[in-house]
């Protein structure tokens, strides 16, 4: 009984060079020039959690990803991991656009691509990190969903079980397929791309959808009638983090003296 | 008027921490709007609750309790709260950003086709042409930059809110309001994802959220023979250990102990950070501490910014001396 999958990934800009980012003072917009692009880390794992669902009951697995060209890179790549095909999502109205916009467009492209019985994706990308795709996804395509989803313990054709992490422990979710599932970093490890991977990936087929689809697909009723964003970014600043620091030196045995004194004046520590 | 409406979370009958941190928020946002601040309760036998939510604030609380909504149910959860806002109509909903918050407020948000922001540091109202709108103070790229992001046309403006971001209020027992009991309509169909079990699992030390010394180490102490220093000097602090997240990534600290926007925000009343350069979105996660304390090699790290303490030198020799110190 195989199982279609479609796992929506995301291409974010590499966290460890968040320090690099500034603010063009022409424009008030985010300067990110030099900043590589990277394919969201938790998506990996959804990737991988697909193919694993795959070679244990065979199905078709698409990665589908919504952005700029460049994000064809990152489709690439889970082409080369094993998926079967690929899909963007790409035009010039769908930039900027908020978590709602983006689940709605996303769930334009599921529709296209069609029948499927699960949706994976991460739980939440490195540079938004609200974590609000998922579950306006599964709200969009009206069907349930698991956000922090750790392990799947059970799947058939009808239904899934999945181990959902909280803040003390973990819900034991049962969800009637087709469902969506947004996962973390604990539900696996993830393959890298092999040489021959990366080779039979050039053959695979990657589907290129534009604004258009969002009327085509017949879901324009569904939504607000235009492809608008409800929130909007009024302002990009630079917080003010700074504290006037004293630095304490000398020896480590008098600089701890000195340290332990100072925050037992302030009472917060107590003596 | 019901101008803000909360969106209350309990566990085992008991409210979260942020829930009520929220409360006083949405009194303080409903008083500028002429209004007053609800909230929104689902669970099994939890009426003593709704009354907490009065004490902190609520002027209303929609009660809604049944069997099957003892605990959280993503599908129904989400269809009660959308029903209850897209009647009462609020100007803004808060909802505690915890893993079970962030997941109902996105469905929710996405039923009722309105905008939602997470993880809000400020939240304020201001007039902008003509019409009052929320600012919310969100931050992004991992806390290197804060955006201010309103949601103009659409009602309600949703937003989440960490644990720990806002002060709760003094409960006042003697306040009165009223307690709206609410019977959802539930069929088979909206169980179409079940929660079928709550598992609770022993972690590490208490919540750091509850924590008043926190003691934090990152990659630094690699170099210096591993994070058991790190443990030591919390216990000697009578603290709590956390750690950044390379710290994570050795498998030094469980993932509920890391510090950061992607992890945990806190504000304790001590916070020591050993052997952290202080990227921001580590710092971003302690920076309302009351006392900040940087301890690095690295004369140019930018933890010495945000700290209102700093000695520089070898970790190895000075967390030793640290411990022998708070003995004293």
């Amino acid at each position: 009984m195989p199982l279609n999958i479609i796992v929506c990934i995301k291409q974010v800009p590499d966290p460890e060079h968040f320090d690099q980012i500034t603010i063009d003072p022409k424009t008030g917009l985010i300067h990110r020039i030099g900043i590589p692009s990277i394919t969201n880390p938790l998506d990996r794992h959804a990737i991988e959690e697909a193919l694993r669902i795959k070679e244990a009951f065979g199905g078709i697995v698409t990665v589908l990803t919504m952005g700029p060209s460049q994000a064809r890179k990152s489709i690439e790549e889970a082409l080369a991991m094993g998926a079967d095909r690929g899909a963007i999502l790409c035009d010039q109205v769908f930039a900027g656009a908020d978590t709602l916009l983006t689940a709605y467009v996303l769930s334009n492209g599921i529709r296209a691509i069609g029948n499927f019985d699960l949706i994976l994706c991460g739980s939440e990308t490195t540079d938004g990190g609200t974590g609000q795709v998922p579950p306006q996804l599964a709200e969009f395509l009206d069907i349930p969903h698991v956000t922090h989803a750790r392990k799947i313990v059970l799947i058939d054709t009808k239904r899934v079980i999945v181990e959902r992490t909280v803040e003390n422990g973990y819900l034991k979710i049962e969800l009637k397929l087709p469902a969506l599932i947004a996962v973390l970093k604990s539900i696996n490890q993830y393959r890298l791309p092999t040489v021959m991977g990366i080779m039979e990936a050039t053959k695979k087929e990657i589907i290129e959808f534009g604004g258009s689809i969002c009327q085509s697909s017949g879901m324009e009723k569904e939504y607000i009638g235009s492809l608008e964003s409800p929130t909007k970014v009024i302002e990009i600043f630079e917080p003010l983090q700074r504290r006037s620091v004293e630095m304490i030196g000398g020896l480590p045995k008098e600089a701890t003296r000195k340290l332990i004194k100072r925050l037992r004046d302030l009472e917060v520590l107590s003596r | 008027m019901d101008k803000v409406i909360v969106v209350a979370e309990q566990r085992e009958r008991q409210l979260t921490e942020v829930s009520l941190e929220l409360l006083s928020k949405a009194t303080e946002l409903a008083l500028i709007l002429n209004g007053t601040a609800s909230a929104i309760l689902i669970g099994n036998q939890c009426r003593n609750l709704a009354n907490e939510l009065i004490a902190y604030g609520a002027s209303k609380v929609f009660w809604v309790d049944h069997p099957h909504l003892e605990i959280y149910q993503s599908d129904v959860y989400a269809k009660i709260t959308a029903g209850i806002l897209a009647e009462m109509s609020p100007e803004i909903v808060l909802i505690g950003g915890t893993s079970i918050g962030i997941d109902l407020a996105s469905r929710v948000a996405a039923k009722l086709k309105t905008g939602l922001t997470a993880h809000c540091i400020d939240l304020y109202i201001e007039k902008i042409d003509g019409k009052e709108q929320l600012i919310h103070i969100v931050p992004g790229w991992g806390g290197k930059m804060m955006v201010k992001i309103i949601c103009p046309d659409h009602r309600p403006q949703m937003a989440t809110i960490r644990p720990g971001m806002m002060e709760k209020a003094k409960p006042d027992p003697s306040r009165i309001g009223s307690i709206i009991s609410i019977h959802p309509d539930i069929t088979e169909y909206d169980f179409r994802a079940k929660t079928i079990e709550m598992v609770k699992e022993k972690k590490e030390g208490k919540p750091l959220e509850d924590a008043e010394i926190i003691v934090s180490g990152g990659f630094g102490l690699y170099s210096a023979g591993g994070f058991g220093l790190i443990r030591q000097l919390a216990t000697a602090f009578h603290g709590e250990v956390a750690g950044t997240r390379p710290a994570c990534d050795q498998g030094w600290i469980p993932e509920n102990r890391m510090i950061g926007q992607s992890g945990k925000m806190v504000r304790p009343k001590l916070f020591v950070s050993i052997g952290a350069s202080g990227t921001v979105h580590y710092t971003t996660g302690f920076l309302k501490s009351r006392v900040i304390v940087g301890i690095d090699k690295n004369p140019s790290a930018p933890i010495f910014h945000v700290a209102d303490f700093g000695i520089i030198g070898d970790l190895k020799k000075i967390i030793p001396c640290l411990i022998e110190e708070l003995k004293q």
